[in-house]
């Protein structure tokens, strides 16, 4: 058990490493961002200077040298368009696109476990057929295309919610949050509807699979002939027997709603993390896009390692196995 | 009538036949098959069929832009079905134009991937050992991002274009594409007939290919029908973002980035249409792709 669990880390950390090496010779090619940042008419030799106070003159093995003593002091340089550490531009932006990824969580669980059970209770009927339908619909649909549907219909025309923006926050533990206040909440409904509609179509087809497996189990039959009620039937003898991979897939699935959200921050002007990646990117703002590449891939594989560890942790034959 | 069909089936049908008459049972994959012919149809015959072309300037008119879907253009003679957009270009042959490039960038990196993507798979699935690990351990950290995320680290490094975001989409996708040959043309190498390939003297190489390769074809062509669904969307989501495609040969996502400012003060046209036309596109091989699965599976019988 724990050679495996120093086997794992030794595997993650070798990850993160080689995606750093990747990122950062990979960003490195890129045109010269150093002319974004001096003045128009700024000559040679204030270009050179320039250059060199940033280490851009440096060659490449060189920066990236640089750039790794100075990560892992917890220092990944300063954005060129921002002149603040990267690190600290990231983690600004953090709870907001937390905050999204954690609502369009909840949504999936909590439309796609009921809206899954449904179907899957009663296979071959209507109901199903609709649902299945509609779950292919939401696994195919570009969700950037579903979120500027959203926004012309319940923003320009009916009005219900905000276009874009994050509108005012609350603070929660020195956090700010948008869902502790009804203003903020109307800000957030949009975008977490448009993140989550990947994860409800991905969790309603998990569950339906789920629950038309444990449907004709014996017990479900014992349960029923006893008297059982529908709903306590599904809570008690479905629910707990479905719930487990489905759990596990969310848990894996929250670093992608991460990384997706760069698409949902950009459409609704959400001033999250993936919205600062986007403009990084066409900013050709380098280490804010290094940075934000090395904080998430640090989240997806420390996600991954947790998942694993409670694999082994929750099912003995992996660990007989490792043995 | 009756005479014919007996005789058809008196007649051993090939395989061609039998998947094809596996594949139309299912009445809404027949409809998507028909819609996805259309579509294709209509992408190569875009420059006949468009009422203007969108990258002649001189046809295009700023006295045109932002009409209403049927409305009629001023200085030309012609309606806009679906509209003008701010450069007073048509919609409906911007729609055109744009299912082109969207189709042709997906199945061109998806045919690049399948290409890449077997020949790591089949080389995994016959080398075994240390190379089988060392390869499949490259394809789980690729798998375990996501795509838009290695999408946009590859045009953030490469630049944009039509050439580089072909990389990053192949880049993208070779990984799938490994290992599901790797797990196919691993079940087979394990069965008699191939040992007994090996056994007569045949060079490895030769057995792969012309033995254990064409057993992998069915999961491959379900495989690329996905993949080719899901670059268009890769491609289109980039494109939005600003990452992908330059302007001048705008592709539906990037149509419909341009079209996001307008919608904002009601001039839905712009992006709509280019949208309905993606989300058909892609719901459409969809839907085939899940069928093919369903009719060059033997095991499922219907």
């Amino acid at each position: 058990m724990i050679e495996m669990l120093v086997k794992r880390t030794q595997q993650s950390l070798l990850v993160v490493f080689i995606m750093s090496l990747i990122a950062f010779v990979g960003i490195n090619l890129v045109g010269n961002p150093i002319y974004l940042l001096v003045a128009p008419d700024a000559t040679s030799v204030e270009i050179a200077q320039a250059a060199h106070t940033l280490g851009l003159d440096l060659p490449v093995y060189q920066q990236y040298g640089r750039f790794l003593f100075n990560a892992l002091h917890g220092d990944l340089g300063n954005s060129f368009v921002f002149n603040q550490p990267a690190v600290s531009l990231i983690i600004e932006r953090m709870p907001a696109t937390f905050e999204l990824a954690l609502m369009a969580t909840l949504l999936s669980f909590f439309i796609g476990v009921p809206l899954g059970m449904w179907a899957g209770l009663r296979p071959g009927s209507k109901v199903h057929k609709l649902t299945m339908g509609l779950s292919i619909l939401g696994v195919t649909i570009p969700s950037f295309w579903l979120g500027l549907i959203l926004i012309l219909v319940f923003a320009v025309n009916l009005g219900w919610f905000p276009s874009g923006g994050r509108g005012p926050t609350t603070n929660l533990f020195g956090i700010p949050v948008s869902f502790l206040n009804l203003e903020g909440l109307r800000f957030l409904c949009l975008p977490a509807m448009t993140l989550a509609l990947h994860n409800i179509a991905l969790v309603m087809r998990m569950t339906e699979a789920g629950t038309r497996e444990v449907a004709v189990q014996e017990y479900i039959k014992f349960a029923r002939a006893k008297g059982v009620g529908a709903i306590r039937l599904m809570l008690r003898h479905v629910a707990p027997n479905v719930m487990i991979p489905i759990i596990t897939m969310m848990g894996l699935e929250f670093g992608h709603l991460i990384a997706f959200s760069l698409i949902t921050e950009t459409i609704f002007a959400w001033p999250g993390m993936g919205k600062l990646i986007v403009d990084s990117v066409l900013q050709l703002d380098r280490p804010v896009v290094v940075a934000y590449l090395m904080v998430v891939l640090i989240l997806f594989v420390l996600i991954n390692f947790v998942v694993d560890v409670l694999y082994l942790i929750l099912d003995p034959r992996l660990r007989s196995r490792s043995q | 009538m009756t005479s014919t069909s007996a005789q058809e089936s008196a007649s051993p049908a090939t395989p061609m036949q039998l998947l094809l008459r596996r594949f139309l049972r299912n009445r809404v994959a027949t409809a998507a098959a028909l819609l996805l012919l259309l579509l294709i149809l209509v992408a190569l015959l875009a420059p006949v069929l468009s009422p203007q072309n969108p990258y002649d300037l001189s046809m295009v008119s700023f006295m045109d832009a932002e009409q209403p879907p049927g409305g009629v253009s001023v200085a030309h003679q012609m309606h806009f079905w679906l509209g003008s957009d701010g450069a007073g270009r048509d919609i409906l042959s911007s729609i055109l134009y744009g299912l082109r490039i969207s189709l042709g960038i997906g199945l061109a990196s998806a045919v690049v991937a399948l290409f890449f993507g077997t020949c790591i798979g089949l080389l995994a699935a016959y080398a075994g050992g240390r190379v089988d690990a060392m390869l499949m351990r490259i394809v789980d950290i690729q798998l375990s991002i996501p795509t838009v995320l290695v999408a946009l680290i590859l045009l953030a490094a490469l630049g944009q274009g039509v050439d580089k975001t072909l990389m990053a989409l192949v880049l993208v996708q070779w990984a799938t594409f490994a290992r599901n040959v790797r797990g196919v043309a691993q079940v087979e190498r394990g069965k008699e007939y191939v040992e007994a390939a090996l056994g007569q003297g045949l060079p490895a190489r030769y057995v792969m290919l012309r033995h254990v390769l064409p057993n992998c074809m069915a999961p491959l062509i379900v495989t690329t029908t996905n993949q080719i669904a899901s670059a268009i969307t890769l491609e289109a989501t980039m494109s939005f973002l600003g990452i992908g495609l330059p302007q001048t040969r705008p592709s539906l996502g990037l149509l419909i980035s341009n079209g996001f400012d307008y919608m904002l003060s009601n001039q839905y046209w712009i992006s709509v249409f280019p949208g309905l036309a993606l989300v058909l596109l892609v719901v459409s091989i969809s839907l085939v792709g899940d069928q093919l699965r369903v009719a060059l599976n033997p095991k499922l019988d219907l």
